[in-house]
């Protein structure tokens, strides 16, 4: 075990590394270059014995993974933006194969107008392609997530995207600290995977599937998404006490006794913990919840968490246009629609394309929830920090 | 008609395990012509058994040919590849 300073790019790097993967398939691009750049250093310089693609495309890149994942290799590739909304069809692929790919998501905003920075529309954008969404709010977590990404994929056979937020979690050092490689690698141990194509076992793979049958394998990845979560909590536990570190579904902050709350996802969820300490100490009641777990969405665990909370904000950090309201929000209101106990919900949208989003504001938000409890009923959705 | 499988017993990830499985899936229904054989035209010369994408021709034992209509669709590429002409696509009933 040591203590380095790693960006979160290169902590997802190292992880990939101690997995031991047996091919990376990489296509540059910002905010995520980095990863793909020190897995190559890691190959060059013997440290990893990797086959390491350089493709033409995205979608290129996660096919080469789709191809490669059923041959039985642990595979992993990393993208950002419009590399994730390029790959799109082969998502949807990946999960209908079931194939264990372990992707990094470095966060970012989608064109137009082309922006670099940090929010949420591109994974938002691809949450119903049946892959396993985890997102992290360090580089410790970054690192950790995709070493439980790993185990968790090839147990349930399916697809993991581990999302970093761009810049402010993929670009920013912080210490991290790296197991010994051989307890990564009893934790993830080389794993011959059930039907995958070999000499000795052949089969007919990206098969045509009519009406009579199409519904019946939709339906197998339905099944699968949402019986991974026990798996998943196991293999953290497991995680746990093999690193001492685990973070179940959701991390709550000062939810023990609140009576107003903040819902987030990603690196924002430590602003508003300074500000839930800075408000603590003015006397307010109020509490942080941060989804590590998108998907399989973790609804009994924030509904028990939420149960009884007068006023929770949610901020999305993505878009809906034309919809009800925005991703983030509409899944927890339809988690929270069957208790009779549901707390009033405000939805926030904030922080798009890189915009900052100040301790004032976060402030701002706990207030206004507290406003709309006040008022017996909740607005329609805040931009928060938009001018006018 | 065969009993449709259960989404708990077929195998995941959209996979064929077992080979000819096509056998299993009768296609006659997306047939608007059928082709029809004339025995006495016939050369023996196997051009429509060669040319028809779907392997439903079948050799009868006199050295003619037939065809399977389960797995027929109807699409006339024998009809075309018949130099006697001893194949006619009639209209399904």
């Amino acid at each position: 075990m040591k203590r380095v300073g790693l960006s979160g790019n290169y902590a997802v790097a190292y992880a990939a590394k101690m997995a031991d993967v047996d091919l990376i398939a990489a296509y540059p691009i910002t905010p995520q270059t980095p990863i793909v750049e020190k897995l190559s250093e890691f190959v060059a310089n013997g440290e990893l014995e990797a086959e390491y693609i350089n493709v033409e495309s995205e979608h290129s890149a996660l096919s080469a993974c789709v191809g490669a994942s059923l041959t039985g290799a642990r595979v992993f590739t990393a993208t950002s933006s419009q590399g994730l909304a390029y790959m799109h069809e082969v998502l949807f692929m990946a999960s209908g194969l079931r194939t264990p790919i372990v992707m990094a998501n470095v966060n970012r905003a989608l064109s137009t107008p082309l922006n670099i920075w940090n929010d949420h529309s591109d994974a938002m954008a691809e949450r119903d392609s049946g892959w396993i969404q985890l997102w992290v709010t360090s580089a410790q977590e970054a690192f950790d997530a995709t070493l439980e990404a790993f185990k968790i994929a090839e147990e349930v056979l399916l697809p993991v995207m581990v999302n970093l937020d761009g810049f402010i979690l993929s670009h920013t050092y912080e210490p991290v600290v790296l197991p010994d490689e051989s307890l990564v690698r009893e934790f993830v141990p080389p794993k011959p995977m059930l039907n995958r194509v070999s000499p000795k076992f052949a089969y007919s793979i990206g098969v045509v599937g009519p009406p009579e049958i199409y519904y019946e394998m939709k339906y197998q990845v339905v099944d699968a998404i949402e019986n991974s979560r026990h798996k998943i909590k196991e293999i953290d536990k497991e995680f746990g006490n093999k690193f001492g570190r685990e973070y179940k579904f959701v991390n709550e902050y000062m939810m023990e006794d609140a009576d107003y709350a903040l819902v987030t996802m990603g690196a924002l969820t430590g602003t508003a913990k300074v500000v839930v300490n800075a408000l603590r100490k003015e006397g307010e009641k109020v509490g942080v919840v941060s989804i590590r777990c998108f998907r399989p969405f973790p609804k009994e665990d924030l509904v028990a968490l939420l149960e009884g909370v007068k006023g929770v904000g949610v901020m999305d950090r993505a878009v809906m246009p034309g919809g009800p309201s925005n991703p983030l929000f509409a899944d927890i209101a339809t988690a929270l629609y069957g208790s009779s106990r549901r707390p009033l919900l405000q939805n926030f949208v904030a922080g798009l394309g890189g915009r900052d989003v100040s301790v004032e504001e976060f402030k701002a938000m706990f207030g206004l929830v507290k406003d709309v409890v006040r008022e017996g009923r909740p607005r329609s959705c805040i931009y928060v920090g938009l001018r006018e | 008609m065969r009993k449709l499988k259960g989404w708990k017993e077929i195998p995941i990830g959209a996979m064929i395990v077992e080979p000819g499985s096509s056998v299993e899936f009768e296609v006659s229904s997306w047939r608007t012509f059928k082709p029809v054989f004339d025995k006495k035209k016939c050369t023996k010369c196997g051009m429509c058994w060669i040319f028809c994408p779907e392997g439903a021709i079948n050799l009868n034992k006199d050295g003619t040919y037939d065809v399977n209509l389960s797995f027929c669709k109807g699409c006339g590429i024998c009809q075309r590849a018949c130099a006697v002409k001893a194949i006619t696509m009639v209209k399904e009933g």
